[in-house]
């Protein structure tokens, strides 16, 4: 049982940062993992446990050659990591992602892939679908509960109103929501391993990618202006000591609720 | 803007909301409005698109036990191959729908611009809008490549507004056959659970009333549920609750849940981090309890409560209850 996860290293910095010219966050800066991702890190570990053999490898893309949020996932017992590091990749939207991330896992065949519903820091929300589409795979989004047998999953899907049951063979692409599973702390032991453990770095011309297809000229799209919005203002500030339900009732009668 | 095509998630008939707001809008854009649906009863949601100014209905017709991503990215595509082109396709972000667009945009090799907020086609160009950095900027973005434009849209972006008697026209339904999807379309789903509860639906109420992790503990969610029900309001909930396991995730507000734009919303130990208030933030009034006066929260509250929210609601609910 061999599962590819899909991880991003996103911006460290608070408040996050345009770039002047494109409008796009910039991404030169220490980069962390997304928490978001520790999700499918987590069920990867534990599937591979479940099925009693095979591994993790983290699938990863960035501008720069940054490791450091891919060393945090090793550290939990990931066994190696792919990252796609190229300046050609700057400016790339979710589908020119998703073309590398498809071309690495081509390479890597692995049986399952896992991502995050969605990055804290773009959150476009469809590139693990794009991915499954580029490969020719079923996927299964937003799964609250993940289990595999005879080599295919039972996959809990939230809905908006539920959830579904769903079935699908391997191999596939599953997302999973935050919350899904408890993310591991790294020990000592993994944070020390962790600095060994292999880190393949590639290029999009190694890929076989054409780099047109990726980076600003593949997203082709471009933002037109940016304008800050005229922000809520603070109101009235009640200090409670017992009465101030009554204020809330008052206000609520203001506004006919009561 | 000659021609838009709007995904038309339905269920028995009833067109999801977000799917009359796409509509709405794209009539707002002066051009010609068509939809895609599919599922049982598809044919049933004629009368009310036809009503909000649809001249065309695709209908994939019952798509069995599919997820609908692979069947219908495939059928629009091949819809798209034997017609002119739609301007735009505009995509409502609902977990189907986020699914159906990722699958067409790989196929038809087209990006995608998500997270829209609103869109304007003055001047035959077609721009987007998308709200960033928790709502304090922003950014407007268009595609500079071929069309059709894929957009998903965030619900509650576009009011709803049926057309003018003289723009309704008798719709044509037009039966669309699924091309064959290979083992992408593989998944099925087995059985479905509704997680329904009674009151006003979470995105459509008057009043939201949310908890937090100010909370403290799972058992005092059942605090927000009362209070919203002696409001004739929905409970919601932050992300953080809904993780935890105190509320289900159809209570969650929020980036990754509903957007909510009721008269009155309660945030009960809500801190107010950006992923919640995005999908709060265009509420009419909003009232604040927290413990912690440095919550972000408080920022943005018309009336803000610093105390403990298992004191103060349950004071608030005694005290609604003495008013009966």
């Amino acid at each position: 049982m061999n599962v590819a996860v899909c991880v991003k290293q996103i911006p460290d910095s608070e408040p996050p940062a345009l770039d002047p010219q494109h409008h796009t966050l910039v991404r030169d800066g220490k980069l962390v993992m997304d928490e978001s991702d520790s999700f499918g890190v987590e069920m990867g570990l534990q599937l591979v446990e479940a099925a009693g053999g095979g591994e993790v490898v983290l699938v990863s893309m960035a501008p720069c050659g940054e490791t450091r949020g891919l060393r945090t996932a090793l550290a939990t017992g990931a066994a190696k990591a792919i990252l796609v590091s190229d300046p050609v990749l700057a400016g790339s939207d979710a589908l020119g992602t998703a073309k590398v991330l498809a071309a690495v896992i081509r390479r890597l065949g692995p049986d399952l892939v896992l991502a995050g519903t969605e990055s804290t820091d773009g959150y476009t929300g469809t590139t693990p679908v794009q991915v499954a589409e580029l490969l020719g795979w079923p996927s299964v989004s937003f799964a609250r509960h993940v289990e595999i047998s005879h080599r295919a999953l039972r996959v809990k899907r939230q809905t908006e109103t539920g959830y579904e049951e769903v079935t699908c063979p391997l191999p596939a692409v599953v997302t999973v929501t935050a919350g899904v599973v408890e993310p591991r702390y790294p020990s000592f032991k993994g944070l020390a391993a962790a600095k060994s453990k292999p880190v393949e770095e590639l290029t999009v011309v190694e890929l076989g990618l054409d780099p047109s297809q990726v980076g600003f000229s593949g997203a082709r799209q471009q933002v037109i202006s940016v304008r800050a919005v005229k922000a809520r203002e603070a109101g009235e500030i009640v200090v409670d000591a017992g009465e101030a339900h009554e204020r809330v009732i008052s206000f609520l009668e203001q506004l006919k609720i009561l | 803007m000659d021609k838009t095509w709007v995904l038309a998630e339905q269920r028995d008939g009833t067109p999801a909301g977000i799917v009359l707001e796409l509509v709405t809008a794209a009539r707002g854009f002066g051009s010609v409005v068509e939809a895609v649906t599919w599922g049982p009863g598809g044919a049933g949601a004629a009368a009310v698109l036809g009503r909000y100014g649809v001249t065309k209905l695709y209908n994939l017709g019952d798509i069995g036990e599919s997820l609908p991503g692979p069947k219908v990215a495939a059928a629009i595509a091949a819809q798209l191959a034997a017609e002119s082109r739609p301007d735009a396709i505009l995509i409502g972000a609902t977990h189907d729908g986020r699914d159906i667009a990722a699958r067409l945009s790989a196929r038809l090799d087209l990006p995608v611009l998500a997270n829209v907020v609103g869109m304007d086609a003055s001047g035959g160009r077609l721009t987007s809008e998308h709200s960033i950095f928790g709502g304090s900027t922003v950014v407007r973005a268009e595609f500079t490549g071929a069309v059709p434009g894929l957009f998903i849209v965030q619900a509650k972006s576009f009011a709803a507004e049926a057309a003018e008697a003289a723009e309704q026209r008798s719709l044509e339904i037009v039966e669309v056959e699924v091309p064959d999807t290979g083992p992408s379309d593989a998944a099925r789903v087995v059985t479905r659970h509704e997680e329904e509860h009674s009151g006003p639906k979470l995105d459509e109420a008057t009043v939201v009333v949310s908890g937090g992790r100010g909370l403290g503990s799972p058992g005092n969610y059942a605090l927000i549920t009362e209070l919203a029900q002696l409001l004739n309001g929905a409970p919601g909930a932050s992300r953080a609750v809904v993780d935890a396991g105190w509320a289900p995730y159809a209570f969650q507000v929020g980036q990754t849940g509903k957007t909510v734009k009721p008269v009155v919303y309660i945030a009960c130990g809500i801190s107010g981090a950006t992923l919640h208030v995005v999908g709060m933030r265009a509420a009419q009034y909003i009232i604040a309890v927290n413990k912690d006066r440095e919550a972000p929260i408080f920022a943005i509250a018309d009336l803000g409560v610093v105390g403990d929210v298992t004191k103060v609601i349950p004071r608030l609910i005694e005290a609604i209850r003495a008013r009966r």
